[in-house]
């Protein structure tokens, strides 16, 4: 498997386009793996360590880049052809020092409104579920939908179960859920659609703090199991900021 | 100080928005109409990242509760002080306890009121723009006062400002190819190209719908970028123009880029009313 990928990513060729006025747009192959977001996150590291034109900034998604500069493109063309022979220069590695966070989560049955329906669904008993859901270290591809919202991949296909036909009109900051082949947190409340196992009392996202999401693309990201009281602690010492998130530094 | 009497239908804090925090999830957001708000902008003698206020369709009641410059531009909402209408795109004084006011817009759909040093409100990651769950407040509400700096004494405009308000009305929208334009058959771009379409109810400043379906077989995409201006073609067929407070990612097809320009002409749009697309490059 780990080969095939590697020979899709030498036999591609990236595709560029011009997207909107004043970016570029990086595709890599249609497919969400860890080679490709490797791949992707170190040859946007690279672009950032060696382009001085101008400022610019590029953020990364499942399998494309955008370069997004300040000051416009003057020649577009030319900005393709010169990123593009970096490419072919550039010596992909291992993913650079990512780090694997620790992020509670209560998977009592107040909080995981979902968890009997899985369990029925996916003939899989409540421990079973959480034990599933806990085991993984997931890779945290890109942040998008909602500010803070994480797009993680790495889900068992045990808990795999489709979005509920009729989505939630609330569903609480916090909430743990599954969608599909994805599971993700709700940084705030919204409507949504997953089915819901549990909630984490950790803040996912502060507009107001120098780095407002404690995670980055690359990094892993693992649960754990607290009960309600342990909740509660938590929950009081988030909102007096007496708590940091654990992590470890992790160099795969 | 400001303070809201009447919030109208639908008024918030724009300026240039946030350029560099899509990274975390968060939308670009700022202004809708960029031209107009340049302008409100440039009449008070403000830099152009100074924020206005956005009204929507009605706007709001507002008492001043300091001396400044204010001028409105954009769609024509009738505005009033003490009562006394107004023009668009003028310079005017206003005193401590003076009152504007503002009907329902019978001219586009956004107007913007700028005042002299521009609106002081919380800066959140770089901007002041309002947006859910960023900000404090996602929309200015009643009985909220809205800070601004007072003027020592009345400013007389010196530059003559040229403005040309007839892309209000225009109903020809200028786009180029988004990334996924090669999806289309010619069947379908001769139907975008040729029909005339219809901005339906759903429309804010997320995203404007168009009411005529597009038939077509695509898949959906890999979650990837979008941008504000950007038009998606869902599997179901509905044209999605995404605008300034767009998510910043999704999964739909994204067939075509609005200019910046047309993002104006867009923003000014309601129900019902009518547009064109046409291809802005040369290779048609």
């Amino acid at each position: 498997m780990e080969l095939k990928l590697n020979n899709v990513l030498s036999d591609f060729k990236l595709q560029f386009k011009i997207y909107g006025t004043s970016s570029i747009l990086i595709e890599w192959p249609k497919i969400i793996s860890e080679d490709v977001l490797k791949n992707m996150l170190n040859f946007k590291e690279f672009i950032e360590n060696n382009y001085v034109k101008q400022k610019i900034h590029i953020i990364s998604s499942y399998n494309s880049l955008l370069v997004v500069y300040d000051k416009g493109i003057d020649n577009i063309y030319n900005e393709i052809s010169h990123i593009e022979s970096w490419y072919l220069s550039f010596e992909d590695k291992n993913f650079n020092t990512t780090k694997l966070w620790k992020i509670p989560v209560c998977y009592d049955l107040d909080f995981g409104l979902d968890l009997e329906d899985v369990s029925i669904r996916n003939k899989l008993s409540i421990a079973d579920i959480v034990k599933e859901h806990t085991s993984v270290k997931y890779r945290l591809y890109f942040i998008g939908f909602l500010p803070g919202f994480l797009y993680l991949g790495g889900l068992s296909e045990t808990l795999y179960i489709p979005r509920k036909s009729q989505p939630r009109l609330h569903v609480d900051k916090g909430s743990v859920g599954i969608g599909g082949a994805q599971t993700g947190i709700y940084p705030n409340n919204s409507p949504g659609g997953w089915n819901i196992i549990g909630k984490t009392p950790i803040n996912l996202f502060d507009p107001k703090a120098q780095n407002p999401c404690f995670a980055q693309c690359g990094d892993q990201i693992q649960f754990y199991s607290i009960n309600k009281a342990e909740f509660a602690t938590l929950t009081t010492n988030m909102k007096s900021n007496s708590y940091t998130l654990e992590n470890t530094i992790v160099h795969d | 100080m400001i303070r809201v009497l009447d919030s109208g239908f639908f008024t918030s804090i724009q300026d240039a928005g946030r350029k560099r925090f899509q990274q975390f999830g968060v939308p670009q957001s700022g202004v809708m109409d960029n031209y107009a708000s340049s302008m409100a902008n440039a009449i008070v003698g403000n830099t152009s990242e100074c924020a206005v206020l956005e009204l929507t369709m009605v706007g709001p009641k507002l008492m001043f509760e300091c001396a400044t410059a204010i001028t409105v531009t954009g769609a024509n909402m009738s505005p009033k002080i003490n009562g006394v209408l107004i023009s668009n795109f003028v310079l005017i004084n206003v005193c401590r306890g003076d009152v504007l006011s503002f009907a329902a817009s019978t001219i586009g759909f956004r107007s913007y009121l700028a005042v002299s040093g521009g609106f002081k409100t919380e800066i959140v990651m770089g901007s002041r723009s309002m947006y859910k769950n960023v900000t404090s407040n996602h929309c200015v509400n009643l009985g909220d006062i809205l800070k601004i700096n007072a003027t020592k004494r009345p400013i007389v405009s010196h530059a003559y400002i040229k403005y040309d308000n007839t892309y209000i009305n225009e109903s020809e929208i200028l786009i180029t190819r988004g990334p996924e334009f090669d999806f289309l058959n010619s069947a379908q771009l001769s139907v975008l190209f040729q029909k005339e379409f219809t901005i339906s109810e759903k429309n804010n400043r997320m995203a404007y719908q168009i009411k005529e379906l597009v038939v077509n077989q695509f898949k959906e995409i890999i979650t990837s970028f979008v941008l504000p201006g950007t038009i998606q073609l869902t599997p179901s067929g509905q044209l999605i123009i995404l605008m300034r407070d767009a998510q910043v990612t999704g999964g739909y097809p994204r067939v075509f880029q609005l200019t910046e320009p047309s993002i104006n002409v867009i923003s000014q749009k309601m129900t019902n009313h009518k547009i064109r697309f046409k291809l802005e490059d040369s290779f048609t």
